[in-house]
């Protein structure tokens, strides 16, 4: 009976970082057109406060208050970085390391003040370090599904949107789209699937879910959509798999594996991919290199190695 | 009596803390095709951006057909530098097309089957038809020139700005966009064209603009294209070497 209950829960943990994964998939091919695959990380460190001082305000643990936090630190993270970049000489680089470092030991501090509270060790904030998909209860599941699928919704429906403000912004300002509006919205789906995923996947590892499927996705494809569906699709396998895992044993946080899974799927694009894979320019190489040669013997009318 | 299309008033626009254009005013008369010379750092680039409300005025006010750009936007095309883009995203050149089509197509709509043809039809005239499913990153760079402009006609504008089109291209590319300019011309469009080379700026262009972040001369190309013109706009560390018929700048200093 008990087992029983457990593998439904398990069904319904694993349907959500599905989701949870094909959201990252997908908004992490824009963040890799946009350049920006530091500024996820960035941003998922800089949540953790946010789920802290929520917990301390409301004392207990409501997962969406909770993101509501997440996602305010996480923007103060975002302006922040904006503001450093412009106002002063520190590079965008700089001002990401320097906030994503500064609001994870804040996060990590208020974290231990929070565990003190009466109640405090028991709530599974902790978990928002490492993830433990796990841990969430029903109305968790069902807040970060309805979020994930709005995220979803938006990076499909502006499809061609996006690939114009991506490509090339000053003629899509040109010819009069908001390119102010487009990055608001960008910002906005993609601080909304970090902080979604931080419970699940943990505020440390987040940003893999959103790098490593869309690096993946290039090395099979060459067309703009494509990427996205293929991303996403690793994203949904990575968040699936992973946490089936991590369910097999207790204790076992779901980020890690979660990560390992995407990371080799992205081997096996690395060696195997069909473009660009090490594999396959290796062998179209050695193709050519062999046809060039018979061309030459052919020219030459000799049979000699050439060489 | 022809229309100006184009009135500039006074415009300025500054990077950080150097201004780059200064007081610009000069109008453009419909049916024409303007050269705008100047050295690097004139502030050519930035005076089209900032026409277009790519780059913030400090002061001034801009007209196409005696209103805002907001109103004209339509009727306007854009070719930027081709190197302002990253021309390994993952698209082909039949698709980089469409988006000149995205205004008209409307937002969060798909492009049509028609849309599609149109795309392709630009893309014939400027000879790249047999690449429209290539990959933009695998094409050269005067095919990605030529997509660029195909781009451009597919908005089927009446004004049409271009940044250095003619920048790093083959021969044959720069033949197929000058007859493409010309046509345009022919179809009663209007086109401003920043360009470097000033050797063929007479036999391209009938308005030169000299620019170095201020209007240093402006009208028609057989009036204003002279040698004074040039060496003013381009400044004392210039040599003027006139060789013949050819018209040859020199920096003094490097």
């Amino acid at each position: 009976m008990l087992s029983n209950l457990l593998h439904i829960n398990t069904v319904w943990v694993m349907a959500s970082t599905m989701i949870l994964g094909i959201a990252a998939g997908g908004i992490g091919c824009l963040a890799y057109w946009k350049r920006q695959n530091l500024m996820s990380d960035a941003l998922s460190h800089a949540a953790l406060p946010g789920v802290v001082v929520a917990f301390l305000i409301i004392q207990e643990k409501n997962l969406l208050l909770l993101v509501i936090g997440a996602a305010l630190s996480a923007l103060l993270g975002a302006f922040f970085i904006q503001w450093f970049t412009s106002a002063s000489r520190i590079t965008e680089d700089t001002a990401m390391g320097m906030t994503l470092s500064v609001f994870y030991g804040v996060g990590v501090m208020l974290l231990a003040i929070a565990n003190r509270s009466p109640g405090g060790n028991q709530s599974g904030l902790n978990n928002f370090i490492y993830g433990q998909a796990a841990a969430m209860v029903r109305s968790d599941v069902i807040t970060m599904v309805v979020l994930a699928a709005i995220v979803i919704f938006i990076i499909f429906i502006a499809f061609k949107e996006w690939k114009l403000f991506l490509f090339d912004p000053d003629f899509a300002k040109g010819i009069g789209l908001s390119i102010r509006g487009m990055n608001v919205l960008y910002t906005i789906v993609l601080v909304t699937t970090i902080v979604i995923g931080i419970q699940a996947v943990g505020v440390i590892l987040m940003a893999a879910m959103l790098i490593i499927p869309s690096v993946s996705a290039r090395y099979w494809t060459h067309s703009f959509k494509m990427m996205i569906l293929l991303s996403s699709v690793i994203g949904g396998i990575s968040g699936a798999f992973g946490t089936w895992v991590s369910s097999t044993g207790s204790g076992l946080p779901t980020g890690p594996f979660i990560v390992l899974t995407s990371a080799a799927i992205f081997a096996i694009s690395l060696f195997f991919g069909k473009e660009h894979g090490i594999v396959i320019r290796y062998i179209q190489f050695k193709m050519q290199q062999r046809s060039s040669q018979l061309d030459q013997q052919v020219m030459t009318g000799r049979g000699g190695r050439s060489q | 009596m022809v229309s100006s299309v184009i009135n500039v008033d006074d415009l300025s626009a500054s990077y950080q803390k150097n201004k780059v254009l200064n007081d610009v005013s000069f109008e453009v008369k419909e049916g024409t095709i303007t050269a705008i010379v100047g050295p690097n750092g004139a502030g050519k680039s930035t005076l089209i951006k900032t026409m277009l409300g790519l780059h913030p005025k400090l002061t001034g006010n801009v007209s196409f057909w005696d209103s805002p750009f907001k109103t004209a936007k339509k009727k306007i095309g854009y070719v930027p530098q081709r190197g302002s883009v990253d021309w390994d995203f993952p698209t082909d050149a039949l698709d980089v097309v469409t988006m000149g089509l995205y205004g008209k197509i409307g937002w969060f709509r798909i492009p049509s089957k028609k849309d599609k043809e149109k795309a392709m039809n630009a893309l014939k005239k400027m000879g790249m038809e047999s690449y429209a499913h290539r990959q933009i990153s695998q094409l050269s760079g005067g095919q990605q020139q030529r997509v660029f402009l195909a781009r451009a006609l597919a908005q089927d504008a009446e004004l049409y700005f271009m940044d250095e089109p003619l920048a790093g291209v083959d021969a044959s590319t720069e033949k197929a966009i000058m007859t493409i300019l010309k046509e345009l011309k022919s179809n009663g469009k209007t086109v401003l064209v920043v360009h470097h080379d000033l050797q063929t700026v007479p036999e391209y262009f009938d308005h030169v603009l000299f620019l170095n972040k201020k209007v240093y001369a402006h009208g028609e190309t057989e009036e204003v294209f002279t040698k004074d013109n040039i060496a003013t706009t381009y400044g004392g560390d210039m040599q003027w070497v006139g060789k013949g018929d050819q018209y040859v700048i020199q920096s003094t200093s490097h």
